[in-house]
């Protein structure tokens, strides 16, 4: 049975890397759904959180792949219920439809999103949460005009304990 | 180029494109393949000045020079070097690279690209090879610099030849060619994202001794991983100790001497039928060094199902990759099999044994007799190995195209000496095999080579004989012409009904086109031609191109067919 797993993948800072993670899942022709790079605690260490929806053992083949390339120091797989995460959705939306009292301020009120940006033309909103939340903010806001919408991928922080920094300790003392 | 000499220390300043030939001269490299061109011409002036320390071979296509890298290096067990320009250059050598990638080769190509501003701007033959290469490459880099060369180059030999090995790619761009720079080599000794082999764990190592020991019908498959971790003797004293029968996959073919009591032949789709068969009978299945590729298994949904699967594997993605493994004993083939039979209990295993050697009877009557010593008029490919076989000493190193003549090469060549078959495996390369026997017989020019190639593949890269011609490379080359695709014809035959859609071949004189390039040929249309054909292209001091004519539409058997488990094999 197919499952969403979120994939953390800890890599060399290095020019190129990213393209080299993709091919892993393109060769197999797995979707990505959401993929979100940053740097981590560690220095020099990036980390690619990478969201599909497969079966498991597929995923851990394509786990052991994605660390089999040499500038991949760790990869690791999760289901939704192993990690804490978030996304970012930002809404443009005509400034005229929030005037005071109207029904689209409510909404944005009941969803607890922020006002980033005012402009006589447009306003800026943020909503984090997760994909359904954000996807809620965005249902109820259409009928009065969504101008622009983006959402971020997925970040995850995982549940168990164990530091990267453990994992890159021992990894260099090999 | 000058070499500017520092006064200070051992520092030198040398041009990127110095660095680059010095630093192949500290891996100890002293044999090269390529081709040049405009964005690699630093490099090759460079070379002009070490003519003596490091040989450039001229091929006539990178895909050749690439090829004959690989052979130079399976022959060997040492990194293969290629050199080739930028764009067409570069794009030449995806095959042989992707070849490498899949047959665990080790390789270091070096490419040359246009000027750093110049990148990315569609320049005159600019291609990104970064990209293209990526993924049939083990690790590659491009370098802008100088002062990165020495470390880039050593970088790449490390990755290369460590743990389960591969092709590398390094990038230089020509300004970084020109660009002076210190000079200092050190060799690369590791890095935390990359763990060559895993620790082997005693645990696991029990695990499976312990499941060997109460086998009753254990089975051993072997490939490469054999060859690759140079642990022949260490796999042989295991197979011994335990009288456990052993087949081999084409890429582990000639670890085990082919007369060796225990070896029961080769598995997969054309292979012997013993093995075939037994895979499905076995109660423990002992993979070491091998990947289960889809040839070997056949239907994956009825490969040894009844039995407990040991495997013995370098790369941890292998594991249940394609077999669900029961006992994963991850590490280098050599320490584990060292570990391991020490674990296990000397044993026979004669009646078991004698079931193969049944099998094979059977199998011998049925085709290899036939194919042998053929009754029909028409010659046999399998015959023509046979000759060559009782004309040498079993130290010949074969190397083979892809095909039907490939099949009968792996099942009748004899071996004594490991690393002594040449052939594309997994990617399955036709014109892989001229350029290949090339680099193989500059490796060890003292080992009688023999390239067997088929009339398709021949003209893949039938270029490659201005490489002999020109670099006097005493290389044997038999083709067996049977003026068809032969493998796919046969498919045809079987599964198409004989269909034969873009099969045949219409195929010019070979000998006129050999003697061309002054070498010594021979056409053997009968059979009563071919033992003193084959005496005399063993015996020729320089390189000889024997073309046997043999059956058109002859067929390789046994078969086990596209979608049928391995014991479904077909005899006829």
């Amino acid at each position: 049975m197919k499952k969403r797993f979120t994939i953390s993948v800890f890599t060399e800072d290095v020019v190129g890397i990213l393209n080299r993670v993709t091919i892993i899942f393109t060769r197999r022709k797995i979707n990505i759904e959401s993929i979100a790079a940053s740097e981590s605690e560690v220095d020099g260490v990036h980390r690619y959180t990478i969201v599909i929806t497969e079966q498991e053992d597929l995923v851990k083949k394509v786990v052991l792949q994605l660390e089999k390339q040499v500038e991949i120091i760790k990869a690791v797989y999760q289901l939704d219920k192993d990690i804490i995460y978030q996304e970012i959705a930002l809404y443009k939306v005509p400034t005229n439809v929030l005037a005071s009292g109207g029904e689209a301020e409510k909404i944005v009120r009941a969803h607890f999103a922020r006002v980033l940006s005012v402009e006589p033309e447009f306003t800026v909103l943020e909503k984090t949460g997760h994909k359904n939340e954000t996807q809620d903010l965005f249902n109820e806001l259409e009928p009065y005009g969504i101008l622009e919408f983006v959402r971020s991928g997925r970040v995850a922080i995982t549940k168990p304990m164990r530091t990267l920094k453990s994992i890159i300790t021992e990894l260099e003392n090999n | 180029m000058e070499t500017l000499e520092k006064n200070q220390t051992d520092i030198k300043q040398l041009t990127g494109a110095q660095a680059v030939v010095q630093s192949l001269i500290e891996e100890g490299v002293d044999l090269i393949f390529g081709y040049p061109g405009g964005a690699i011409m630093p490099v090759y002036d460079a070379l002009y000045d070490v003519d003596d320390q490091l040989e450039h071979v001229l091929t006539r296509h990178e895909q050749g020079a690439i090829h004959a890298a690989q052979g130079y290096a399976r022959s060997t067990g040492k990194v293969g070097v290629c050199l080739a320009t930028s764009g067409p250059g570069a794009t030449n050598l995806i095959t042989g690279i992707a070849d490498a990638q899949i047959d665990a080769t080790p390789l270091v190509c070096i490419t040359g690209q246009v000027a750093s501003h110049l990148l990315g701007t569609d320049a005159f033959q600019e291609t990104d090879v970064i990209g293209i290469s990526m993924p049939v490459t083990k690790w590659n880099y491009q370098v802008t610099k100088a002062s990165e060369i020495p470390k880039a180059i050593a970088k790449a030999f490390y990755i290369a030849k460590s743990g389960k090995p591969g092709p590398v790619l390094v990038d230089i761009t020509k300004d970084a060619q020109f660009e002076a720079s210190k000079y200092q080599y050190q060799p690369f000794t590791g890095m935390r994202s990359y763990l060559p082999a895993p620790q082997l764990m005693s645990s696991k190592v029990k695990e499976a001794a312990d499941l060997i020991n109460v086998a009753k019908r254990p089975f051993v498959l072997f490939g490469q991983g054999v060859i690759l971790s140079q642990a022949e003797a260490e796999f042989k004293a295991f197979i011994e100790k335990t009288g456990i029968p052993a087949g081999w996959t084409i890429l582990g073919l000639s670890a085990l001497e082919s007369d060796h009591p225990l070896n029961v032949g080769m598995l997969g789709m054309h292979g012997n039928y013993a093995p075939n068969k037994l895979t499905n009978e076995c109660d423990v299945l002992i993979a070491i060094g091998m990947r289960f590729d889809d040839r070997v298994t056949g239907n994956l949904d009825k490969y040894a199902k009844q039995a407990k699967v040991i495997h013995l594997e370098i790369d941890p993605a292998e594991i249940d990759k394609n077999v669900k493994t029961d006992v994963a004993v991850l590490g280098n083939a050599k320490e584990s099999l060292e570990a391991l039979t020490k674990l296990v209990h000397p044993n026979q295993h004669s009646d078991w044994l004698q079931r193969f050697r049944t099998l094979e009877q059977e199998e011998y009557e049925a085709v290899i007799q036939n194919e042998l010593e053929p009754k029909e008029e028409t010659l046999t490919m399998g015959e023509v190995i046979h000759q060559i076989n009782k004309a040498s000493d079993g130290k010949n190193v074969f190397v083979t195209d892809v095909g039907q003549h490939q099949m009968i090469a792996c099942r009748y060549a004899r071996f004594l000496q490991s690393k002594s078959m040449i052939t594309s495996g997994g990617l399955g390369t036709m014109g892989f095999c001229l350029p290949a026997a090339i680099g193989a017989k500059m490796g060890v020019p003292d080992k009688q080579v023999i390239g067997i190639i088929g009339d398709g593949g021949f003209q893949m890269t039938l270029q490659e004989l201005g490489t002999i011609f020109q670099s006097k490379v005493p290389v044997k080359i038999v083709v067996l012409n049977n003026e068809f695709l032969g493998m796919v014809r046969q498919w045809q035959e079987l599964f198409f009904d004989k269909r034969y859609a873009s099969t045949i071949m219409v195929n010019p004189d070979f000998q006129t086109i050999v003697k061309g390039y002054g070498i010594q040929t021979k056409l053997v249309q009968e059979r009563s031609e071919l033992q003193s054909a084959v005496q005399e292209m063993l015996e020729c001091e320089d390189a000889y191109f024997l073309e046997v004519r043999v059956g058109k539409e002859n067929n390789v058997f046994p078969m086990v067919p596209t979608g049928a488990s391995v014991s479904e094999i077909r005899l006829k």
